[in-house]
């Protein structure tokens, strides 16, 4: 049986009361939206660059636990990293939310990620992946939207 | 002579046999669906096993006795909201959403013309908005709506000014998020006087009190089989004779028509002439079971019934709860049905029914299709609890249990 304690881990629920990075970013900083239609969660992402590195990342938005930690969890996970960095970030984080088996869940590979892999419980609960990617696939689209 | 006892209502579906996560089911969400008791199983199992053939024109004894059962269940819809014109006021349809889809794209796009107004209100589900936003596009009507007041209950304090212009007014028996219960029969009458036509959606008001469509002097009345413990997959249009025979076709095909030739068509007159194509027949002796069934309950069991549990749990959640727990909906049973939505502080809708199916109680998150009433409220999502006629009071008391778990979870 699934526990709730998978899920809802205390780092979790931490940064779902006490978000970090919250606000909105001035322009030029990039601006994106992401919403979930059939839950209602929704993430804007203001992200501001400087020479390749993501000098500063805030966040509005409102939803679930998952959804909301995710996005606090993320925003400390990629501020003052490279973009390249983020970009791996990224793609382990889909690499955790995935269902197959082939997906490295070793302790080490788990250390890796640092507190995101908190969230690798929500994979036990398949409906709430996606309140899980809505930031990740946001920050994803902000990047895409950067002036090159 | 109706009986009822809510303990044999429950005895009719095994899904309450059922161990979810260790507990016994708990089945809050009859405002989205119902589970249907085993009679009407039964009867679409009986109908694919003995007398399964297409319907009408067949000669041979089982295309017959489909046929009669399809259109028994017509029959028995005409008597359960006691159409003036019988059977052949009953249009058969996939669900209430399609009901009011047929309803927007044949009588309103035949009957309303630029500038016309079809008057909502806040707390209609999208089925009975987004037909009308379309037909605005397509034919330039105009959508007004009925604000929702402070104590969740429809402001028709300018009602008279509201309805200047308006062609048809088109709401809801039942809000299936507030609870909230609609005097259908005065709007009707302020309707009537104001030269417009009136629809009901009867999605959740149907299976939890009786519906008369005299009685209540309404002229279209939509709702889903599946929501008064029939299968998916059929719903009904009712209206007026006369509206139905003034309406075109909907959708083209076999069934609905007079005569084909090379040239082009005549359509049949109602309600063929609104189902094309081979209809969902088994579905119709399921809806004939269940409609049988309700009848055999009483309605007005039904509603007291519902009633009662709704007065306790109201009772019970703010006195476990407090100010934690806000409900979304009047506090008391007056005029109010079996739709309880919960706004639980510091715990989001869909954590609420996460931590609520781990003791195996199904409850509903979300916007449940009333975008514009969550607005009204500023609220995105709600936690809704939802009744039917076998549900019982322990089924509260497990919602209790497990509410004060998710609360204390969350802190
Ligand atoms: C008030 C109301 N109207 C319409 C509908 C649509 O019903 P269906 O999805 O069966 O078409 C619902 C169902 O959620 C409802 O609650």
């Amino acid at each position: 049986m699934n526990s709730l304690d998978d899920l809802y881990r205390e780092i979790i629920l931490d940064h779902y009361r006490t978000p970090r990075n919250r606000g909105e970013l001035p322009p030029p900083a990039v601006r994106v939206e992401g919403f979930n239609p059939l839950c209602g969660d929704e993430i804007v992402v203001h992200l501001a660059v400087t020479d390749g590195v993501i000098a500063d990342i805030k966040l509005t938005g409102q939803g679930c636990s998952i959804s909301q930690a995710s996005s606090s969890l993320m925003s400390a996970a990629v501020k003052g990293k490279s973009l390249e960095q983020v970009r791996a970030v990224i793609s382990s984080f889909k690499q955790l939310m995935t269902l197959e088996e082939s997906v490295d869940q070793s302790p080490a590979n788990l250390r890796s990620l640092g507190e995101i892999a908190a969230l690798q419980g929500v994979v036990k609960f398949p409906v709430r992946i996606k309140c899980a990617t809505l930031a990740w696939n946001t920050l994803a689209q902000a990047l895409d939207e950067l002036p090159s | 002579m109706a009986t009822f006892d809510a303990r044999m209502v429950r005895g009719d579906i095994a899904q309450f046999n059922r161990v979810i996560n260790n507990h016994p089911l708990t089945y809050l969400d009859s405002g989205a669906t119902t589970l249907p008791p085993r009679t009407v199983l039964e009867a679409m199992n009986r109908y694919y096993e003995l007398h399964h053939a297409n319907v009408h024109r067949g000669v041979y004894q089982t295309a017959a006795e489909a046929t009669a059962i399809y259109e028994g269940a017509r029959e028995a819809v005409a008597t359960f909201i006691n159409a003036p014109g019988g059977a052949e006021e009953v249009v058969f349809t996939k669900n209430a959403t399609e009901a009011f889809n047929l309803l927007a794209k044949s009588w309103g796009a035949s009957q309303l013309k630029s500038g016309d107004v079809v008057l909502l209100s806040e707390m209609e589900h999208h089925a009975n908005i987004v037909p009308w936003f379309q037909l605005r596009e397509s034919h330039g009507i105009e959508v007004r709506f009925i604000g929702v007041g402070d104590d969740f209950r429809l402001d028709l304090s300018n009602l008279d000014e509201l309805l200047r212009g308006v062609k048809l007014v088109s709401l809801t028996g039942m809000s299936n998020v507030l609870g909230t219960i609609n005097p259908i029969k005065d709007l009707a009458r302020a309707a009537h006087a104001a030269g417009a036509l009136i629809a009901l959606d009867g999605a959740q008001s149907v299976a939890h009190s009786a519906t008369d469509v005299q009685d209540l002097d309404v002229d279209f009345l939509a709702f889903s089989a599946h929501k008064m413990l029939g299968p998916t997959g059929i719903g009904v249009l009712w209206a007026r004779r006369e509206l139905l025979e003034a309406m075109p076709p909907f959708l083209g095909g076999g069934g609905m028509i007079a005569d084909v030739s090379v040239n082009g068509f005549t359509f049949a007159p109602p309600p063929a002439r609104f189902e094309a194509g081979t209809p969902p027949i088994a579905e119709a002796a399921g809806l004939l079971a269940a409609v049988r069934y309700m009848s055999s309950l009483g309605m007005a069991n039904v509603a007291a019934h519902e009633a009662d549990l709704t007065a306790d749990a109201l009772t019970r959640l703010a006195g476990t709860f407090g100010e934690r727990v806000r409900i979304i909906g009047p506090s008391n049973v007056v005029d109010r049905g079996g739709v309880i939505s919960l706004d639980v502080q510091g715990v989001h809708p869909h954590d609420v029914s996460q931590v609520l199916d781990q003791h195996g109680v199904c409850i509903r998150p979300g916007h449940h299709c009333a975008k514009p009433l969550m607005k009204r409220f500023g609220l995105s999502a709600t936690a809704r609890v939802s009744f039917g006629p076998y549900s019982l009071v322990q089924d509260t008391d497990a919602l209790l249990e497990a509410l004060a778990d998710a609360v204390s979870m969350f802190g």
